[in-house]
């Protein structure tokens, strides 16, 4: 498949000459294919939230002439790009909920395609295709107050208001951050669901590497400000020196299936996924009764 | 830019100028400021620019960063500097050309109100580089103090002060969040006429309206599960103490002010005049 994000050489100085000059980001060089869900994993302050700034032009490239951003084949350094740009690559930030602010929900979805100056019907179109895929029910829910609403169903709301533009790329920054169970499963759940009916490729910024491990075709991590680990899930989890080196975690199935083979259970190695660990053990377990 | 302590002018660099007392410094700058008032000839400005470059040395600070805060107020000091050497009239004319006339007088009350500017603010600035918000807010309570005697409810002020103060910081990486998120729903605030400039920025006053209202609520919960109580006597966790710095820092800046003292109100009734010294004929 074809690049649809390509950066090169990106580096990104906080406050510069300042006694508070932060380097972000140190020499990124990446390529992101369509179609692929990619896990940026890495420690609060190794620079996630700075990365994918920049790849909608909310943060520009601080030297155009030795790093550059692009979006389907579009370098964001190019002005005229810019808007248009913003509407491929739709960016769910963190705590979405709190940047809701019409007095309907149906209105506060429909601020993106308005900025997009698209027809009323088409609009209408959208915001009704958004709601139905985040699992709000129109009759319900579309003249109803953002601000009545549940936790779990305002970060709904929020994030069908970035679908509603319906961005070939969606980028989500720690979606689940702040929910129960529950509504955890149910943002994991409907991301998966946005990338099949909506936008092909997916950016995920995670902490929780069982996330990751479910959901990730690649994994991307960043200690600070660098690219310190790329791969699938399967190859990065099983790199223990990488781990440790790029301070991350291994998925609970993959910590389980250690321990049980230190206790001499011998399993399968690269077991990532609690599914995977069900089937070794079942297996296991067979192996015994005969 | 708006990350942590970063809000204001405070500069970091641990010197003996950063660990003096807020509350001295609070008052020296004060004197500083008063004993610039007093400055009516050049060798006043020379000692007070001399006593400026010292403490910003001994402050480990660059000039640049002082020179900043003197940027902010240009236009007004050009402006009163032209106004200045244009509207006063008396004194041995100069240059007379059409309806403009400069003279000497003008000249001399030019660069004096120019220089009285750029020191006041220079010395202003010095305060609020090399002291923490908070720490100047306490600073502030601790001088209000004898207030309370006359009713004035300083606790309560100082518990506004500092709550204000610890949520600037907090309000502006909120906005500034704000606006990414509904830029990148395709926002735009530079486009229009004012009228829809202004109507622009409703996304994001209006979140950011309803989230500190939220965060007002939760803030007042917490101090109430803690027993907050607006009347209560408080101590402070960290004491201020006077230490010998504090000492010297005074006895350095009073004795910079007796000596404009005495060189405005004294020196002229001993026939000592510095300037003439200093400068021979030139002024
Ligand atoms: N607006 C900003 N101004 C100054 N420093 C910043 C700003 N945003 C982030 N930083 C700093 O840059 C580093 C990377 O931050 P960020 O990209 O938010 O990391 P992450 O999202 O991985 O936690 C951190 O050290 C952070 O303090
Ligand atoms: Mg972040």
């Amino acid at each position: 498949m074809q690049n649809i994000i390509e950066v090169k050489n990106l580096t990104c100085i906080y406050s510069r000459k300042t006694p508070y000059e932060k380097k972000a980001l140190d020499g990124i060089n990446l390529g992101i294919e369509e179609g692929s869900f990619v896990a940026l994993v890495g420690a609060t302050g190794s620079g996630k939230s700075t990365f994918i700034q920049h790849l909608n032009g909310l943060i520009k490239v601080q030297d155009k002439k030795t790093m550059s951003v692009s979006v389907g084949g579009k370098s964001l350094s190019d002005k005229k790009n810019l808007r248009n740009i913003r509407f491929e690559v739709g960016m769910v930030f963190q705590y979405p909920e709190y940047q809701l602010f019409e007095d309907t929900v149906a209105k506060d979805i429909a601020f993106g395609p308005k900025n997009m100056k698209l027809p009323a019907e088409e609009i209408d179109k959208r915001v009704r295709k958004a709601m139905e895929v985040v699992g709000l029910d129109y009759d319900t829910f579309a003249e109803r107050s953002p601000f009545d609403l549940s936790g779990g169903e305002k970060r709904r709301a929020a994030i069908a208001g970035v679908i509603a533009m319906q961005p070939k790329v969606l980028i989500l920054d720690e979606p689940v951050a702040g929910l129960d169970p529950a509504g955890r499963e149910e943002i994991l759940l409907l991301i998966k669901k946005l990338q099949e009916e909506v936008s092909p490729t997916v950016i995920l910024v995670s902490h929780n590497m069982d996330d990751v491990a479910r959901l990730a075709d690649r994994v991307i991590a960043l200690k600070d400000g660098k690219v310190v680990a790329d791969g699938s899930p399967k190859e990065i989890f099983a790199d223990r020196e990488l781990i440790k080196e790029s301070g991350l975690e291994v998925p609970t199935a993959t910590r389980i299936a250690d321990r049980l083979r230190e206790r001499g259970i011998d399993l399968s190695e690269n077991i990532i996924l609690m599914s995977e660990l069900e089937k070794a053990l079942a297996e296991k377990l067979e192996d015994r009764n005969v | 830019m708006f990350r942590d302590v970063s809000f204001g002018q405070y500069y970091p660099t641990n010197s003996v100028v950063h660990r003096l007392d807020a509350r001295v410094k609070l008052l020296l700058s004060l004197l500083f400021i008063i004993g610039i008032f007093f400055i009516q000839s050049y060798f006043g400005f020379i000692l007070t620019a001399a006593v400026l470059i010292f403490i910003v040395i001994m402050a480990r600070l660059p000039m640049a960063s002082v020179m900043k805060s003197v940027r902010g107020i240009l236009f007004i000091v050009l402006f009163t500097a032209i106004l200045n050497l244009f509207l006063i009239k008396e004194g041995r004319v100069l240059v007379h050309w059409k309806i403009f006339t400069i003279t000497e007088n003008g000249v001399h009350t030019t660069i004096k109100m120019t220089l009285r500017l750029v020191l006041l603010i220079s010395g202003a600035s010095l305060l609020s580089l090399t002291t923490t918000p908070v720490a100047l807010a306490d600073g502030v309570e601790s001088l209000m103090k004898p207030l309370t005697l006359i009713k004035v409810p300083v606790r309560d002020i100082a518990m506004i002060m500092s709550i204000a103060l610890k949520f600037i910081p907090t309000l502006f990486s909120e906005t500034s969040k704000i606006i990414s998120a509904q830029k990148a729903r395709g926002a735009s605030f530079d486009t229009g006429n004012i009228f829809a400039r202004a109507k622009a920025l409703l996304p994001v006053l209006i979140p950011l309206f309803v989230n500190s209202f939220r965060r007002a609520d939760e803030l007042a919960f917490a101090m109430d599960a803690r027993c907050y109580n607006a009347s209560e006597k408080r101590t402070k966790m960290k004491k201020a103490k006077i230490g010998i710095g504090d000492i010297i820092a005074m006895l350095f800046m009073c004795s910079f002010f007796v000596v404009i003292i005495l060189e405005r109100y004294y020196f002229p009734t001993i026939g000592i005049n510095m300037d003439q010294l200093i400068f021979g004929g030139l002024v």
